[in-house]
């Protein structure tokens, strides 16, 4: 059903200035490579020319997109529409960093077609910037805000984290106020993970980071929840936070709905018919591949019945869509459960689908199993 | 040549193994370098436990000192309580045994009960004071208890350590001056006793028997007269260590036969033998049918085990007469089997072999006893299996099994163990001092209070020092109640027992606590309840999980976050579906578990 949607395309710009202690979305920081990887991923971009139907969606994601130079982004946007076919109405997402949001910089990204600019400010609070060792102060962030706004972004989103040691819920709050004094069209809101590959993950495994209690990132989940609801937004995914039901990352949903996607670029996933696959982990060797005429592909698997499933149950007790009661058409003791979740307010059930409540969100990663065991 | 045919009786841990092998090795049917600890006990199990389960026997030639030759069989006895049928018809092949008392630790209830078997027979009884080498050894003692706690002459008592081989030749000596040449007409019909069947893999079933009279031999059409089933010898002989065929058993002697039986269920303990074609007139005395008196129901952990668990009964029962088993299934753990046992021993060996020589994967329910049950309209049912507790209002009266409990100890742990006794329901207590320091405190007691951790109880508050025997008596009226453990209101079959009315709330509330314990945090709150009818006895809460959800999830990291999903199902595969609750399936093994565990 979801397959005759228009597919997504993602480009992974695996390239940042400083690497961020948390994240583990693969980039390195060297630049010497950026020559070449846009060269091959022009070579990708062939390869999968008519594979995918007309693309609605662009994300330009990373890494750092917005350390690219006026002439790489050209000639990137330049590859893409030479290869592919897009939908008029394509939203065209980039993420950007604070730092690099220079006067021109908003101007320039509306001009080869961004039409929507995903902003890592993390935090209002200098001291947790300084925590995160992101490269901007709240200050800067708040003026690449207002030079976006300015050049006449109609689509803003907001990336902030919270659940950081030492932080307060008022803390939190303030940074939620300074972000909303924008009316971001967007928000995202992550409650810190310590992944286990980042110096974050290391330092917890040393035991020199205490993780917040299970008490205390529940209440900082649903503090976030009701205060962004409170403020107009629709809550539709466990960390997004939508102004108006038309400002819903288009691109993102996609993943959350079994919609096909195309990731060019090392590390990017991609998904068709059922099969997904993701590139090498690794610039060199993503360009060494593709400049041998081969697959930059690093892993592929054919989705089961099952797996499939599985996903759509997961994905979909994700967002405040829910899944498809149909899905649980054969599985022994659904019922019950679903009774049971509702009594206990995690689920609510009407229109054929079970959709999760602010509490339910909160469980989403344990309510597959109950169903899919 | 001639025969001398004994037994070696002795409280656990007093040295019988220890000392069998000596003489076998004495014997010089082992070298020294193939001498083993406890040749006898082959069971890893039995070695582990220091008892023995299954009896083996064995012929020993023996030269006296008088020149003369003999052939001494050595007929070993299981070593508890459960098994005390098996040891009566060991007993009963016998004309004379050796009672082993350990120098250190004295006279112990089972040697005296071991003992008054043994008179019961009118055996010639050898006291024989093993393990003088101890430091704690007390020789002038133990002669004083052996004259007034077991009413024996003292005088005769034989001195060892069979572990250093101290005084073996004269435990060999005193064999053959004291025990008294067994009779018996080679040429009369034919009676040999069977005292013990074991399965061979090649050979079927290989029967354990004492001649009384008659002779059997190869060819011979032998006759059970219990059920009159016939068979044709193929092979008679004399246990070694290993079986060595002879021409013939004649009247006297005791050693095996092999005549195709396919499993040992087919011999019964005790049923006599005779030949087809000229019977003896009547059967040999005491023969009983072997009852099973405590029931647990057992499961495969995953079910998809369950034909693998069939295979491995069906094996085990080829040598294990004892055991009685039924097909049972349960809501919650599937398809498994009823099963019955001599005693709550009986149980524990055959979970621990299933598991170690079979490699079963097994949940068992918590065990049961028999109940008896009157109905309004007359008619009276037994039941062991919860499952079946008649309804309710139809019980007119309700009757339980009851033994005559008695435990030796030291003065000391009365009142503690007077304590316990009373908790689990016991009356009509006495006690005797038996010796200064030592007292044999005897309780009836309901069945069911000492087949569940009743004996550990015993052991921590006796600080091992503790014996513990019994004897079923009677039946008695109780109020008998069926306890149901609901988890989210949905009753888990496998759980619910018949229990005392007094007794259930201890129960329900232990039940409900382990379950807290046991089962992980759903994501809605659970209640476990125990229920006795629609009344709520006793209850505990799960609380809910409140957070488990990652922050993101994006291209990705949708094949990753499924793969971890996976690895979870897995995992919940080893649990238990009920209603919407998961139960591991530790949670059914830990609420049988002691509490000193």
């Amino acid at each position: 059903m979801s397959n005759t949607e228009s597919p997504g395309l993602y480009i992974h710009v695996p390239f940042c200035r400083t690497k961020c202690p948390y994240c583990n979305f693969y980039s390195v920081t060297s630049l010497s490579l950026v020559a070449d990887w846009l060269d091959s991923l022009r070579k990708e971009a062939i390869i999968y020319k008519d594979r995918f139907a007309a693309f609605d969606s662009i994300y330009i994601g990373g890494g750092t997109p917005t350390l690219l130079a006026e002439h790489e982004l050209a000639a990137l946007v330049d590859t893409l529409s030479r290869y592919f076919t897009f939908s008029s109405d394509t939203e065209i997402t980039i993420e950007a960093n604070p730092d690099d949001i220079t006067l021109e910089k908003p101007t320039l990204l509306r001009k080869i077609g961004v039409n929507r600019i995903s902003l890592g400010v993390q935090s209002f609070n200098d001291k947790e910037l300084q925590y995160l060792r992101r490269r901007h102060s709240a200050m800067q962030a708040e003026r690449a805000l207002e030079r976006i706004r300015a050049s006449g972004f109609t689509n803003i989103g907001v990336d902030l984290m919270y659940g950081f040691p030492g932080q307060t819920q008022a803390g939190w709050v303030q940074s939620m106020k300074r972000a909303l004094d924008f009316k971001p069209e967007h928000i995202s809101c992550y409650q810190m993970t310590l992944e286990e590959a980042t110096p974050f993950g290391k330092m917890l495994a040393e035991g020199r980071i205490k993780p917040l209690g299970e008490e205390e990132e529940r209440a900082l989940f649903l503090l976030t929840s009701r205060f962004l609801e409170e403020q107009g937004y629709i809550h539709y995914e466990i960390s997004n936070f939508a102004r108006e039901q038309k400002y819903k990352s288009r691109h993102n949903s996609k993943y959350w709905r079994h919609i096909p996607y195309l990731g060019l670029g090392p590390a990017a996933h991609s998904f068709l018919e059922g099969v997904r696959w993701w590139n090498m982990e690794s610039v060199e060797r993503y360009c060494r591949a593709l400049d041998k005429g081969r697959l930059p592909v690093a892993g592929t698997e054919t989705l089961s019945q099952e797996q499939h499933l599985l996903e759509s149950l997961y994905l979909g007790f994700r967002t405040s869509h829910g899944i498809d009661l149909k899905l649980l058409n054969n599985q022994p003791h659904s019922d019950t459960i679903l009774s049971e979740l509702q009594e206990s307010g995690l689920i609510q059930v009407h229109g054929g689908r079970a959709m999760p409540t602010r509490d339910g969100f909160l469980v989403a990663d344990g309510l597959p199993l109950l169903f899919a065991g | 040549m001639q025969i001398r045919n004994f037994c070696i009786i002795a409280h656990i841990d007093h040295g019988k193994s220890t000392l069998a092998d000596r003489l076998i090795q004495h014997a010089g049917l082992v070298t020294e370098r193939q001498f083993r600890d406890q040749i006898l006990d082959t069971m890893d199990l039995e070695r582990e436990r220091g008892i023995t389960i299954k009896s083996q026997t064995v012929t020993l030639p023996y030269t006296g000192k008088k020149g003369k030759e003999y052939d001494l069989n050595l007929i070993d006895t299981p070593g508890h309580v459960d098994f005390s049928y098996e040891v009566s018809r060991a007993l009963a092949s016998c004309e004379g045994v050796l009672l082993i008392v350990d120098a250190s630790q004295g006279v112990q209830a089972q040697t005296v009960a071991n003992l008054y078997m043994a008179m019961e027979y009118d055996l010639a009884i050898i006291p024989v004071i093993n393990k003088i080498d101890l430091p704690s050894a007390d020789v002038d003692r133990v002669k004083e208890q052996i004259e007034n706690e077991l009413g024996l002459d003292p005088e005769p008592s034989i001195l060892c350590s069979a572990k250093e081989g101290i005084g073996i030749e004269n435990v060999l000596e005193a064999i053959v001056e004291q025990i008294p040449a067994p009779t018996g007409n080679p040429h009369d019909p034919l009676t040999a006793l069977i005292f013990d069947a074991n399965y061979d893999p090649f050979r079927g079933t290989i029967i354990s028997c004492r001649v009384f009279d008659g002779t059997v031999r190869p060819g011979d059409i032998i006759r059970f007269m219990s059920n009159n089933a016939t068979y044709k010898v193929e092979e008679v002989g004399v246990f070694r260590l290993h079986r060595e065929p002879r021409e013939e058993l004649p009247a006297a002697s005791v050693g095996y036969i092999v005549s195709g039986i396919k499993t040992v269920s087919d011999t019964r303990i005790g049923d006599t033998i005779t030949l087809d074609s000229h019977p003896a007139a009547a059967p040999l005395l005491g023969f009983k049918e072997a009852k099973p008196v405590v029931f647990s129901s057992i499961y495969p952990v995953s079910s998809e085990d369950y034909p693998s668990l069939v295979e491995a009964l069906e094996k085990y029962e080829l040598n294990d007469a004892a055991l009685v088993y039924q097909k049972d299934s349960s809501a919650a753990l599937g398809q498994g089997f009823r099963c019955g046992f001599l005693g709550l021993l009986h149980l524990e060996i055959f979970q621990q072999r299933l598991e170690r020589e079979y490699f079963q994967s097994i949940i068992m329910t918590a065990p049961s006893v028999q109940y008896q049950f009157k109905l309004q309209d007359g008619k009276a049912v037994t039941i062991d299996n919860p499952q079946y507790y008649p309804d309710p209002a139809e019980i007119e009266s309700s009757f339980e099994p009851f033994i005559k409990a008695s435990i030796f100890m030291p003065e000391r742990y009365i009142g503690a163990m007077m304590k316990l006794c009373l908790a689990r329901r016991g009356v009509n207590p006495r006690t005797t001092y038996p010796s200064p320091g030592r007292i044999e405190v005897t309780f009836d007691m309901p069945l069911a209070e000492v087949i569940f951790d009743f004996y550990d109880k015993m052991k921590t508050i006796t600080q091992g020092y503790g014996s513990f025997d019994y004897d079923l008596i009677d039946y008695r009226e109780g109020d008998l109640v069926k306890l149901d453990i609901l988890v989210n209101g949905e009753r888990v079959d496998a759980l619910s027992l018949i229990v005392h009315r007094d007794r259930a709330r201890d129960w329900g509330v232990r039940v409900c606590d382990r379950l807290k314990e046991e089962i992980p945090r759903h994501q809605f709150k659970i209640a476990v309840q125990g229920a006795i009818g629609g009344k709520i006895i006793s209850r505990s809460t799960i609380p809910a999980f409140r957070k488990d959800v990652t922050a993101k999830c994006y291209g990705g990291d949708v094949t990753r976050k499924r793969k971890l999903l996976e690895k979870q199902r897995k995992g919940k595969k080893r649990m238990k579906m009920v209603g919407s609750v998961m139960i591991p399936q530790g949670a059914f093994v830990a609420v049988l578990k002691s509490d000193n565990e």
